[in-house]
């Protein structure tokens, strides 16, 4: 009884009943919502959000945000698109070191104004949101990178698969979860972000070197960010510097968010990420099998933010399960 | 020895001339950047130092301006807002669709006033009653009116009738309406912020929040009323935005947070509370504007603007932190 209600007792438990009553609820409406095709179309729809999540956790869980992941999304696919367009012999698979690498400069940036100022990392990635935004503008030229520039083999990763018939892009997404989960639980770094998060004033006296560890967070925020930037140009097949990644952010604060991953920093786990993410990708395959226009999709998602907020604060103060006496 | 070294600060500090002191306000830089600006800007075109041509630029941005001087209040206070250009969105979405359904203007720009106290009521509910943070709790609320917005107007744009079009070319003794608004709210907020016993409690919320609570100010009550304000002076502007466009869609000041943070930031209000003054905030508009129509004139991409704008602020929040810390010892 015990395991059950240490279980019960998780935050996640809570994600997961969430997305097993939404479904349950869809499905009741729509039959077709609940079979394997709808579940493929839902994992379509969520791997950048996935990777962007990832990023996002580590930095929440450091205590810090970053408002800047949709435009390095979109500054590292457009230099990928660029160096595609120059150079259209070059290896195909060139394009994934190249991608990470911009965004991991991009990521070190927002870490350098943030430690060596002592800046709030929210006010610095504002302004790099548009600081990065205006570059990918200038170095594109304004214009955008077409269909025929992405090279097929990159194209196609979104579509074929070489296991189960999962596409190669979900099981990146799901690989970079996987890594994600064994830095935060059994490395070194993952502890130090935890702890960092947990109490600012206590990690330097406990050895831990803060400028390091945040820079490294942001760093690796940018790195995936820049990864999700050429799987995004895998996925769509076009790279536009005004619409790649505007408002990605947003739709990763909310997966994070709900995932249960604390704004006050130090708590956090994959696995709630993950599922929060699979949440949203519940309600956005959803709306247009309801037939609820997708200009709706912003608004649940704000007032989902909103809800999740709302939870987060009652379980920190003493668990809404065991408040509602669900349990005993 | 440090007694020594006390001993001589302790001298040192009468010494400080009035000059000196002023010349380390972040009022100053964001003055003398204004200067600097202008004269850059003249440079560039010698038509730009036309005083029609510069307040006729200036209304492009002052409904934002208007917000920024509330927001500035907010950040002194020791709390941020994200989604005042997301109520001006909403409150103008809801404005047109009011009066598209047949009502007559001032309902519809009561139900929007309405919509826009609402908005903040939100805000301050999330952030002062359950104690989250502002700052997620407005990117929250952001994406929310946003997203309402959308809902209401849809990609569509919803035209306003004819005679309500048209407040900047409004002209009392030859400067636009939205200008003398802007100059009025400048001058009773300064006076609010400088001159009255809420404007002193507001600073001392946001330098320290316990010591506050200790001298028996109620700090709950200020910020509600803060957000409030912040709220109900974001829907007029965007109404007023409506009547300088003539139309509505959701997209009204997409991204404007950026430029409003910026004007808060470019006139030395300290991104922690406690320090600012609407002054700064007043001048640093200016500056903004003088900064984008220079860019204009001298036919730069907006792309560019974008960055510029980027830059800029954190420029600013590096600048006023620096002089900040000099000031504090």
């Amino acid at each position: 009884m015990t395991l059950v209600r240490s279980i019960l007792l998780r935050r996640e438990a809570g994600i997961l009943v969430m997305i097993v009553l939404f479904c349950a609820a869809v499905g009741f409406y729509k039959p077709q919502f609940l079979t394997l095709q709808s579940l493929k179309i839902i994992l379509l729809l969520t791997p950048l959000v996935m990777i962007g999540a990832m990023a996002q956790m580590l930095v929440l869980v450091a205590r810090h945000v970053d408002l800047s992941i949709g435009s390095m999304l979109g500054f590292s696919a457009m230099v990928v698109g660029l160096m595609y367009r120059e150079y259209p012999d070059i290896y195909w698979l060139l394009g994934f070191p190249v991608a990470i690498f911009t965004g991991a400069i991009l990521g070190l940036g927002n870490g350098l104004l943030v430690t060596i100022f002592s800046l709030p990392s929210i006010i610095v990635t504002l302004g790099t949101l548009s600081l990065y935004r205006g570059l990918t503008f200038i170095i594109s030229d304004a214009r955008q990178i077409n269909r025929s520039v992405i090279p097929t083999e990159l194209k196609v990763m979104s579509r074929t698969s070489p296991i189960f018939d999962i596409p190669w892009i979900i099981l990146i997404a799901f690989g970079i979860a996987l890594m994600t989960f064994i830095i935060a639980r059994h490395t070194q770094l993952g502890r130090q972000i935890y702890a960092l998060g947990s109490n600012p004033e206590a990690a330097p006296l406990r050895g831990i070197d803060v400028t390091k560890v945040t820079l490294i967070v942001f760093t690796l925020a940018g790195a995936l960010s820049g990864l999700a930037g050429i799987l995004y140009a895998s996925r769509w097949g076009f790279v536009n510097p005004s619409n790649t990644g505007a408002g990605f952010e947003f739709q990763v604060i909310a997966a994070v968010v709900i995932g249960g991953v604390s704004i006050n920093g130090g708590i956090g786990t994959v696995m709630g990420t993950v599922l929060g993410v699979l949440l949203l990708g519940c309600v956005a395959a959803a709306l247009p099998l309801l037939g609820i226009p997708g200009s709706t999709q912003n608004s649940i998602y704000g007032a989902v933010i909103l809800i999740a907020l709302l939870i987060d604060r009652s379980v920190r103060q003493g668990g809404i399960i065991k408040r509602s006496g669900a349990i005993e | 020895m440090s007694d020594q070294s006390t001993t001589q600060t302790r001298e040192l500090a009468p010494a400080r001339s009035a000059w000196h002191v002023a010349l380390v306000r972040p009022e100053t830089m964001t003055f003398l950047l204004l200067i600097f600006g202008l004269i850059g800007a003249s440079y560039l075109s010698p038509f730009f130092l036309d005083i029609n041509y510069i307040l006729r630029s200036f209304t492009l941005t002052a409904e934002m301006s208007i917000v920024a001087l509330v927001l500035t209040m907010v950040i002194i206070s020791g709390e941020i807002d994200l989604s005042p250009a997301a109520n001006m969105a909403l409150s103008a979405c809801i404005f047109a669709w009011v009066q598209a359904a047949g009502a007559p203007i001032y309902l519809a720009v009561l139900v929007a006033l309405f919509a826009g106290l609402a908005m903040g009521a939100l805000n301050a509910f999330m952030s002062i009653r359950m104690q989250l943070p502002s700052i997620i709790v407005t990117i929250g609320t952001l994406i929310f009116f946003r997203g309402l917005a959308q809902v209401i107007a849809g990609d569509k744009s919803i035209r306003v009738p004819d005679s309500f079009i048209g407040i900047n070319t409004v002209m009392i003794a030859g400067i636009p309406l939205p200008v003398i608004i802007f100059f009025a709210m400048a001058i009773i907020l300064g006076f609010v912020l400088g001159a009255t016993i809420i404007g002193r409690q507001i600073y001392q919320i946001g330098t320290n929040k316990e010591a506050a609570l200790h001298a028996g100010i109620n700090s709950t009550r200020i910020k509600v009323g803060l957000f409030l304000l912040l709220g109900l002076v974001s829907a007029a502007a965007g109404i007023m935005a409506v009547s300088r466009l003539g139309s509505v869609r959701y997209d009204l000041v997409l991204g404007g947070e950026l430029q409003m943070v910026l004007m808060a930031m470019l006139g030395g209000t300290y991104i922690f509370g406690g320090r600012g003054t609407i002054l700064g905030t007043f001048l640093a508009a200016w500056l903004l504007v003088i900064v984008s129509t220079g860019m204009t004139v001298a036919n730069l991409l907006p792309a560019i603007q974008l960055t510029v704008l980027g830059i800029l602020l954190i420029v600013a929040i590096i600048a006023t932190n620096f002089i900040y810390a000099r000031t504090q010892r």
